[in-house]
């Protein structure tokens, strides 16, 4: 299924956009989660949330088509 | 009347205004965040007012960080902001503790607050703030900022989620954004620490809906923004609880380096504690720091004498301000020295200031 994805911060420019699409074949957040790592490099090393339609998901959360996902790193700067 | 204009609101009125006054907020850091949160909360007539910085002004401060002036360069950013604050509002008072919060002071200056805004610019901060937080049941307004982007969140009220909820690991040293620095619009702290300040007058006064388990996300550029939810996590909440503030954050020091201010300094020198001195300024200026292991070597000169540089012990870098010294710092990390390298606040200026006043 496609899937469309929001970026934020420094992983939006690691992702070259802050919209994206994925195609996704899995169930789960934590399949998601591993599959936008392969996509995004540097992403697998840094800490960042998930949020399916607004809400953080954990590993276990099902996704299903239409559901809008975002990629949320902390930010430290102040 | 000076709060004519929020007596006249409904979800305010003289008793709003009352507990305004009767409130204790304490703002960790006095930079981009730090300002427009500070200023507004002293026009409100926030009673109590704790600044926690020790940082100096820097030039590069002043597109954004809205409280000082071309004059305040190389104060200390607490004292620079109290005075203004106090211009603004001579009726709030205003406590200063013009040092970073570190695990060893963290408890000690929040228990005396009511409410805490967290306008840090690292992690280990931003934990640090938490746990303290979360320890001495405080809610807290974070606010941070990525380059046009910024997050906003109320943690740890009424039982609500708490930092480490929304994000429990601590990202790795390598990984903190905030030490390469990376560029910010000015006006963005602005809108974000506005924003914090919004909440906090929102949790004092008790009126409308604070981002307790909603993480508020706007982007300046695209001017688009939502609000994420999330919710408490136990074994998050018990983690802070029962981390050993001492224990926990002693080794973990940032990539960006320390400072000292000028009191602990004299502190170190009278307990005659092993460290060594580098004084980064030219050979005429004085006041000379009396003690037997400083090295001077002018910060022109640092980049082909830095093999020179004492690698066995705690190294304190001193110049007349502490603007060089924090430059001769910022350079040196790229050699990733051994020991610890730590800033002297404000310089000599202020080492002979607050040593002469002892």
């Amino acid at each position: 299924m496609k899937l469309n994805v929001k970026y934020f911060g420094m992983i939006a420019e690691w992702a070259g956009s802050e919209n994206g699409q994925l195609d996704f074949s899995g169930t789960s957040v934590v399949e998601l989660r591993s599959e936008i790592e392969k996509r995004i490099p540097g992403l697998n090393s840094s800490s960042y949330q998930i949020a399916v339609n607004r809400v953080i998901a954990t590993d276990e959360a099902i996704i299903t088509l239409g559901d809008e996902i975002a990629i949320l790193p902390p930010f430290a700067g102040g | 009347m000076r709060y004519a204009r929020h007596i006249a609101l409904n979800e305010v009125g003289e008793s709003g205004q009352q507990k305004l006054l009767n409130a204790k907020v304490l703002v960790i850091g006095a930079g981009g965040l730090g300002c427009p949160a500070l200023q507004y909360l002293a026009a409100s007539g926030v009673g109590t007012i704790g600044i926690v910085d020790g940082d100096t002004v820097d030039e590069s401060n002043l597109h954004r960080q809205i409280l000082y002036t071309t004059s305040d360069v190389g104060r200390l950013k607490a004292e620079a902001a109290k005075e203004r604050l106090k211009a603004l509002n001579p009726n709030v008072s205003i406590n200063i503790y013009p040092e970073n919060l570190r695990a060893e002071n963290a408890l000690e200056i929040v228990c005396d607050y009511g409410f805490v805004i967290d306008g840090t610019d690292n992690f280990v901060a931003r934990y640090l703030v938490n746990d303290a937080c979360v320890k001495l049941n405080k809610s807290f307004v974070y606010g941070a900022i990525h380059k046009f982007e910024g997050q906003v969140s109320v943690f740890n009220f009424n039982g609500g989620p708490t930092y480490r909820c929304l994000f429990p690991e601590n990202p790795q040293q390598s990984q903190v954004p905030n030490c390469a620095e990376v560029g910010v619009l000015g006006v963005l702290p602005g809108v974000i620490g506005t924003l914090q300040a919004t909440e906090v007058i929102k949790l004092i006064l008790g009126i409308g809906e604070p981002l307790s388990g909603k993480l508020k996300l706007i982007n300046l550029l695209t001017n688009s923004e939502q609000i994420i939810s999330f919710s408490r996590n136990e074994e998050q909440v018990s983690k802070a609880m029962k981390i050993d503030l001492s224990e926990s954050y002693t080794d973990e020091s940032c990539a960006a380096p320390e400072s000292i201010h000028p009191n602990e300094l004299a502190e170190w020198i009278k307990q005659n504690r092993s460290i060594n001195i580098l004084d980064v300024r030219e050979a005429h200026e004085i006041p000379k720091l009396n003690h037997p292991n400083v090295i001077s070597i002018p910060l022109g000169q640092i980049p082909h004498r830095a093999a020179e540089i004492p690698t066995d012990k705690q190294l304190v870098v001193i110049c007349q301000h502490g603007i060089r010294s924090q430059h001769a710092l910022e350079f040196m990390k790229q050699y990733n020295f051994p020991n610890q390298l730590i800033n002297l606040e404000g310089g000599m200026a202020a080492f002979h200031h607050h040593t002469s006043t002892l």
